[in-house]
């Protein structure tokens, strides 16, 4: 009974939140007067994950962007067959990343494969959010019926797995173009987004400020767009990554399952292609790694902004024993003889 | 006391209620999409899988109403009548004869392989889910230990796809190494008759199981872990933890009892969306292994245009996650008193 008392969350917590977190009480409590560490930094601050996940993103963009026009067919046919990387083709050049079976350079379809799933990636990323907002932001705010109908929608969307769907539906359609695939991933990727949007839209609602608005007669559209819409964007931000890595990743699976669209490059066809020539068997690595380490590479890019914004907007989240240790000038033992002084 | 213990039963059944009804309609929502699909896609998928039906020999009346009823019919029947013989046909268990092994029933090779696939992911899923869980605890327990510096390299290995990690793996252990097998779910010179009773064929199932099953857990792991760690973080600032400490309370009590009890509850509601990615990932990974499970049957069956079987085997996906949610949902409630009392 009484563990039940104190397990549950202090959700009436005492007003202005006092009580501060042990780490940082001995940290904050400390009445030395602060050196510069900028605690009062402008929302993103570039820290080394942040850079980290820009500079990967960044240049596979500028792969997708530049490389289709420095390297032209990727489909062009060589009488070389498959070869490792370094093999000069029938024309003299050599083939930096290898060969495919039929002596397709694998650098030029890599490079056009980049293009094709950051296409998808930002189209379906674009338009699931757009649908999320829709059914996260509108329901939440109007409440009421509206709110439990698209609740309710959004629920079993995301109850639904979306793969099995996708390859149902893609396997139904056999002239696949890239939009209609891009379509299906998008009906299937925007329903998780619209519940933590709706969440989070939820508590603004209900903050003083909108109350204000509301009271002092604003209309709808503007209190959404101009009170409650700021409040979201580093969500949304961070919810439109997730929906680009998910597009992207969702693509490649379809692709690599031989359901990806007709006639074009992305890294899942790539390694739908070795898959099937079986690239694993005969040992052609060049041929199966390069397109999942795009793949992984930039997944894991994006998810490095995506800490970023996280911590931008929960600032308990970051890591900061250690940089504010640095910070302080304080070794461990100082750390921890402080965080047991306090205590 | 005894009043407010009959007054919150009341409340449990009722949020049991709630809950049950969600996945009622959630349920009536799938099967429905079920019927719908093959009949609003385009170019008739009941001509081309009775066209198929006609070259494999004799097709008897039964079996082609059977098929018609599943993917629906050239004649003028109409929809609301089709859609009640379906729940009828639904409800007998009967999911019409598949076109690629014909004339075997759906429901016969959905029984042979949905075993291998609950075993290998759920397996996975368990194992992955406790070790990403524990391992969260202490990450955010300590933020800024090496266990919480690791977990930026848990995010990559999540970046990485799962048909993709399943390449590699297989490259590396199969092909490269040799000390793996290279496809099946046991061995198939071993044991030509099929599945049977021995420890030599478990032992064969074991070794089989080990690269499918560590696909998934590395996949899935870092998810579980990052989501642990940050609600770990938040909830050690919470005041009840304070109060905890300042009882003098053991750190240990502290870090299962009081705070990851609480932490736990986001991971295991957003249990349905990672569910999803799972079996989506599963699918795939089925596909690389050769794995005798429900995935590379739906693999299979979309590569033979086998319709029935392929509404067939998204049915039974569906319903696997939707039971699995509506498991987890109920369990929730046991955990979590809050969600009983607030409601």
């Amino acid at each position: 009974m009484s563990q039940d008392q104190t397990t549950s969350p202090a959700e009436e917590r005492g007003v202005g939140g006092t009580v501060v977190e042990a780490a940082d009480l001995a940290l904050a409590a400390d009445s030395r007067p602060a050196p510069t560490t900028s605690k009062r930094r402008i929302p993103v601050t570039m820290t080394g994950k942040l850079a980290t996940g820009l500079v990967i993103v960044g240049v596979i963009a500028l792969v997708g962007i530049v490389g289709p026009f420095l390297l032209h067919d990727p489909a062009a046919i060589d009488s070389i067959g498959l070869q490792p990387p370094g093999t000069p083709g029938t024309d003299g050049s050599p083939h930096l990343l290898g060969t495919t079976q039929t002596g397709q350079d694998v650098l030029t379809q890599l490079v056009h494969a980049t293009r094709g799933s950051l296409t998808i990636g930002l189209v379906v990323g674009v338009l699931a959010m757009v649908l999320a907002s829709l059914f996260g932001v509108v329901g939440a705010y109007i409440g009421g019926m509206t709110d439990e109908a698209f609740s309710l929608f959004t629920n079993v969307v995301l109850v639904i797995p979306g793969l099995p769907l996708v390859i149902v539906i893609s396997s139904y359609v056999s002239q696949r173009s890239v939009w209609i695939v891009a379509l299906v991933l998008v009906i299937t990727s925007w329903a998780g987004a619209a519940r933590v949007i709706r969440g989070v839209t939820l508590s603004v609602r209900n903050r003083d400020y909108v109350m204000a608005s509301v009271v002092a007669g604003e209309r709808t559209w503007r209190i959404l767009a101009v009170e409650i819409l700021p409040n979201l964007l580093p969500l949304l931000a961070s919810q439109f990554i997730f929906a680009v890595i998910a597009a992207i990743l969702g693509e490649a699976g379809l692709s690599f399952l031989g359901l990806g669209a007709v006639d074009s490059w992305t890294w899942g066809t790539m390694l739908y292609y070795a898959q099937n020539s079986m690239a694993l068997l005969r040992q052609a690595w060049w041929w199966f790694i390069p397109p999942g380490l795009m793949l992984a590479l930039f997944g894991a890019g994006l998810s490095l902004i995506n800490f970023a914004i996280d911590e931008t907007i929960n600032p308990k989240l970051r890591s900061q024993t250690r940089s504010s240790r640095k910070a302080w000038n304080l070794t461990k033992e100082q750390a921890s003889e402080l965080k047991k002084d306090t205590l | 006391m005894a009043a407010s213990v009959l007054l919150s039963k009341a409340v449990t059944m009722k949020s049991v209620a709630r809950k049950l009804v969600f996945y009622v309609v959630a349920l009536w929502a799938a099967i429905s999409l079920n019927f719908f699909l093959p009949r609003l896609m385009p170019g008739s998928p009941v001509d081309m899988v009775l066209a198929k039906m006609g070259t494999r020999g004799q097709v008897l009346p039964e079996q082609r109403r059977a098929i018609e009823i599943m993917l629906g019919t050239s004649e003028d029947e109409p929809l609301w009548r089709q859609y009640i013989e379906y729940w009828a046909q639904l409800a007998r268990g009967d999911f019409g004869l598949s076109v690629s092994k014909w004339p075997t029933p759906v429901s016969d090779i959905i029984a042979q392989t949905l075993p291998w696939t609950i075993g290998l992911v759920g397996l996975a899923t368990v194992i992955a889910f406790t070790l990403g869980i524990t391992l969260g605890t202490f990450a955010g327990w300590k933020r800024g230990s090496w266990l919480d510096s690791v977990i930026p390299f848990t995010t990559l290995l999540q970046s990485i796809p799962y048909f993709w990690l399943a390449l590699i793996l297989l490259f590396v252990f199969a092909v490269v190494l040799r000390i793996a097998p290279i496809a099946g779910g046991f061995s198939a010179t071993g044991f030509q008759y099929g599945p049977q009773w021995s420890w030599a064929f478990i032992g064969s199932v074991v070794s089989h199981g080990i690269l499918p099953a560590a696909t998934i857990v590395l996949s899935s792991l870092g998810g579980w872990m990052l989501g642990m760690r940050n609600m770990m973080v938040s909830t050690l600032s919470e005041d009840y933890i304070t109060t905890a400490k300042a009882k003098g309370l053991s750190p240990r009590r502290i870090r299962w009892v009081y705070a990851a009890r609480n932490a736990v509850l986001p991971s295991i509601s957003g249990f349905a969306i990672s569910l999803g990615f799972v079996v989506a990932g599963s699918i795939v990974t089925e596909m690389v292994f050769s794995y005798p499970g429900i995935g590379y049957a739906l693999y299979d069956a979309v590569t033979n245009n086998d319709y029935p079987l392929m509404q067939g085997i998204f049915l039974v996906i569906t319903c696997a996650v939707l039971g699995a949610n509506l498991i987890v949902d109920l369990l929730y409630s046991l955990i979590d008193p809050r969600t009983r009392a607030r409601s």
